[in-house]
């Protein structure tokens, strides 16, 4: 009951947000008087774009559509499931068997029984392969949001949420840790392609836009609830809630690079370098993004 | 076919975790240096190449038109990824400025000017290249200007990873295109659009000519847009 009064909440919310947004754009289409090479949105006086996406954004905070996969994972979570019909509630994220809170700003991290640093997908794998018999490789090769990949993303909510405005705490005292954060650095300043862009083309200094969107400076802290600090996030454009792997993903897409298979090495590097890189940011994932 | 290509796919797999302790040996060995530390341990550089290695077999496949051949670097940019956290030797630099300079072609019939109409729309268009594209052929793509420049006044969703483009011929001290006093800003422009390594060599912005992401008239739309005085970039 509680979560469809949620979801009302967040229909009105959106409502009232994209009226409110289309108020800012319209005063901001005002003619530009300024010699070149002029910076409308900086106008004084003026609300800016960005400004109306953050307050958008703030307003939509109060009820993300999000809360609505964490619910479903914690649900999944204390399923019976799987060929062997068992819960994840045995799972071991990093803090021990079983223990969610504080799981995710933790994540990626060195994992002793698998031998491999994992971000919180491949060790979610990991658990429904182990505990409840399902073929991880099997899940890792079907698409974004289809049979238990979808199971996965409610699950990461779940996870995340368990975790909420905590401090990001990567561990880097394992070498393989450290390994992984050298290789993530290493592949964010990667040039390549047809566009010889980088990760860092976009996020390697603070300030920068895409048309509209502002890019977290992932080279350092980017502030509290960016970056790895917002993933899994629910999408207003697409309305999915997409984990890291699928934001990485589609980054890949954008930059023009060749198809990163799902919690593949690269992945996990970036995520570990991104990570670390924003330690002491408060999390708040699962978060609410355009 | 089918088994060949997993044959392939394992070959590549065994090369990759050799690459891989290879990598993870010499970093024992060379005491492990990142490569954000000045790169005064060649040993340690070595590693991490070998690690790099095995980071793009192990991790990417090709989808569609986005091959894993992509993931090869040409010299410049396999430079300007090794400085992205210093700077280019000044020398390096020079030496990538002028090789591009030498592979700028400019129009056939000397005519920098298409349609700023054309121009303004490829502008807009941000597809193209992509695994979800179909064709990589120049006329499937757009410039995509917008995503990280300003340029007419009306279009606020301009991305500000490059410089603000509004008013570009008058910043120029253009105000006839036409004119052979405009020739040198032209020439700087139409360079920067085909191959913008010419005067940066570790430029973000694609190469649209040298990289054919655009052909030599919608080079001239978007030279047009910049330029023309009818342009809303100029108004």
């Amino acid at each position: 009951m509680d979560r469809v009064r949620g979801l009302r909440r967040v229909m009105r919310a959106m409502r009232f947000a994209l009226a409110v947004d289309a108020a800012s754009l319209l005063a901001l289409a005002c003619p530009v008087q300024a010699q070149p090479p002029a910076q409308p949105l900086a106008q004084p006086g003026v609300k800016s774009a960005v400004d109306g996406i953050a307050e958008y954004r703030e307003m939509l905070a109060d009820g993300n559509p999000a809360e609505l996969f964490t619910a479903k994972g914690e649900a999944l979570w204390k399923t019976a499931r799987g060929p062997k019909a068992a819960t994840l509630e045995r799972c071991d994220l990093g803090k021990g068997p079983g223990i969610v809170k504080g799981a995710f700003v933790e994540l990626p991290r060195y994992f002793a029984d698998t031998g491999r640093v994992q971000d919180l997908e491949s060790r979610l794998l990991t658990c429904m392969q182990e505990l409840q018999g399902f073929d991880a490789a099997q899940i890792a090769a079907l698409p974004f949001g289809k049979g238990e990949q979808s199971t996965v993303e409610s699950l990461v909510s779940y996870v995340a949420s368990e975790s909420a405005g905590l401090p990001m705490n990567l561990p880097q005292s394992d070498a393989s840790e450290r390994l992984m954060y050298e290789l993530g650095q290493r592949a964010f300043f990667y040039r390549a392609g047809p566009m010889s862009f980088a990760c860092a083309t976009c996020h390697g200094a603070a300030g920068r836009r895409v048309r509209l969107q502002v890019l977290p400076d992932l080279t350092r802290n980017p502030g509290d609830g960016l970056g790895m600090a917002a993933w899994p996030a629910y999408r207003l454009s697409t309305g999915e809630l997409w984990g890291m792997q699928r934001r990485l993903n589609d980054c890949f897409r954008q930059q023009r690079f060749p198809y990163p298979g799902y919690t593949s090495p690269v992945t996990i590097a970036l995520e570990v370098y991104m990570g670390v890189n924003a330690k002491g940011a408060a999390s708040a994932a699962p978060a609410l993004r355009r | 076919m089918r088994r060949r290509q997993g044959g392939a796919r394992l070959m590549r797999r065994a090369c990759a975790r050799a690459a891989l302790m290879a990598g993870v040996l010499l970093l024992v060995v060379a005491g492990c240096a990142g490569p954000g530390n000045g790169g005064a341990n060649p040993q340690a550089d070595a590693a991490f190449d070998a690690a790099i290695i095995w980071l793009k077999a192990a991790s990417f496949r090709d989808q569609g038109i986005a091959t894993v051949a992509r993931l090869q670097q040409d010299q410049a940019d396999a430079a300007c990824s090794k400085a992205a956290a210093g700077k280019l030797p000044d020398e390096e630099a020079r030496r990538i400025q002028q090789e591009s300079r030498k592979s700028i072609q400019l129009p056939a019939d000397g005519r920098f000017l298409g349609d700023w109409k054309a121009g303004e729309a490829l502008a807009q268009n941000g597809r193209g290249m992509t695994w979800a594209d179909k064709s990589s052929q120049a006329e499937a793509n757009g410039g995509g200007c917008y995503n990280c420049h300003q340029l007419s006044a009306s279009e606020i969703a301009f991305g500000t990873i490059g410089p603000s483009l509004y008013q570009y011929a008058s910043v120029h001290g253009v105000a006839d295109p036409n004119a052979a006093s405009a020739r040198t800003a032209l020439e700087t422009a139409w360079a920067k659009l085909y191959d913008s390594r010419a005067s940066n060599a570790c430029s973000g912005m694609p190469r649209f000519g040298h990289a054919g992401l655009l052909n030599e008239r919608q080079l001239k739309d978007l030279m047009a847009l910049l330029f023309d005085p009818a342009s809303p970039v100029n108004r």
